[in-house]
């Protein structure tokens, strides 16, 4: 999985009929000092999040193992809400 | 299956319903030299590994397996933890 960020909502009226329903939200990657990176993913929402909160994204084939992304066309989905973070190690281990 | 580090754990109250009892971890991949490679990536821990423990992890709709449950949005979870790693062939020799 991987640690990000909701920073907006994506609207679609035109989409595979199997989508219809779901909620989309761009989740920008966070690096572990909560610092935004460029890379971004468009994530189906399982969990209410909102604009704002960090989230878990998982991804890939994985993303399908929800009840509402089964069997869906889709590769990402929202499926935690984070709290905390707990790094003992401050700076990257290098 | 991927070696790696635990760096850092997370806590989540609100997370897809399968998930609720599991821990997620912070990890690190490494190589066959325990150097670190790429971007840490959060992973479910299923036996209980600790930061700082080398383990190694499961990734995409595979990881979901060792969480004995028929369906949870998961593509990383940790299934054993290293106890020594005997290795003659180093990757930078390939």
């Amino acid at each position: 999985m991987i640690l990000g960020k909701v920073i907006g909502t994506v609207w679609s009226t035109r989409k595979d009929e199997k989508l219809v329903g779901s909620k989309f939200l761009i989740v920008k990657q966070l690096e572990l000092d909560y610092s935004i990176t460029k890379n971004f993913v468009i994530a189906v929402d399982s969990v209410g999040a909102g604009v704002g909160e960090i989230v878990l994204v998982a991804t890939g084939s994985s993303a399908r193992q929800t009840s509402i992304t089964q069997n869906k066309p889709v590769d990402a989905v929202i499926m935690a809400i984070v709290d905390k973070l707990d790094i003992p190690e401050t700076k990257k281990i290098d | 299956m991927v070696l790696g580090k635990v760096i850092g754990t997370i806590w989540a109250t609100k997370k897809y319903e399968t998930l609720t009892g599991f821990k997620m971890q912070f990890v690190q991949p490494l190589n066959s030299e325990l150097k670190p490679i790429g971007e840490p990536i959060i992973a479910v821990d299923t036996i209980g590994a600790g930061p700082g423990e080398i383990i190694f992890f499961a990734t995409s709709s595979e990881a979901v397996i060792p969480m004995r449950v028929p369906m949870a949005p998961v593509d990383a979870a940790i299934v054993g933890i290293v106890d020594s790693i005997n290795s003659e062939i180093r990757l930078e020799d390939k």
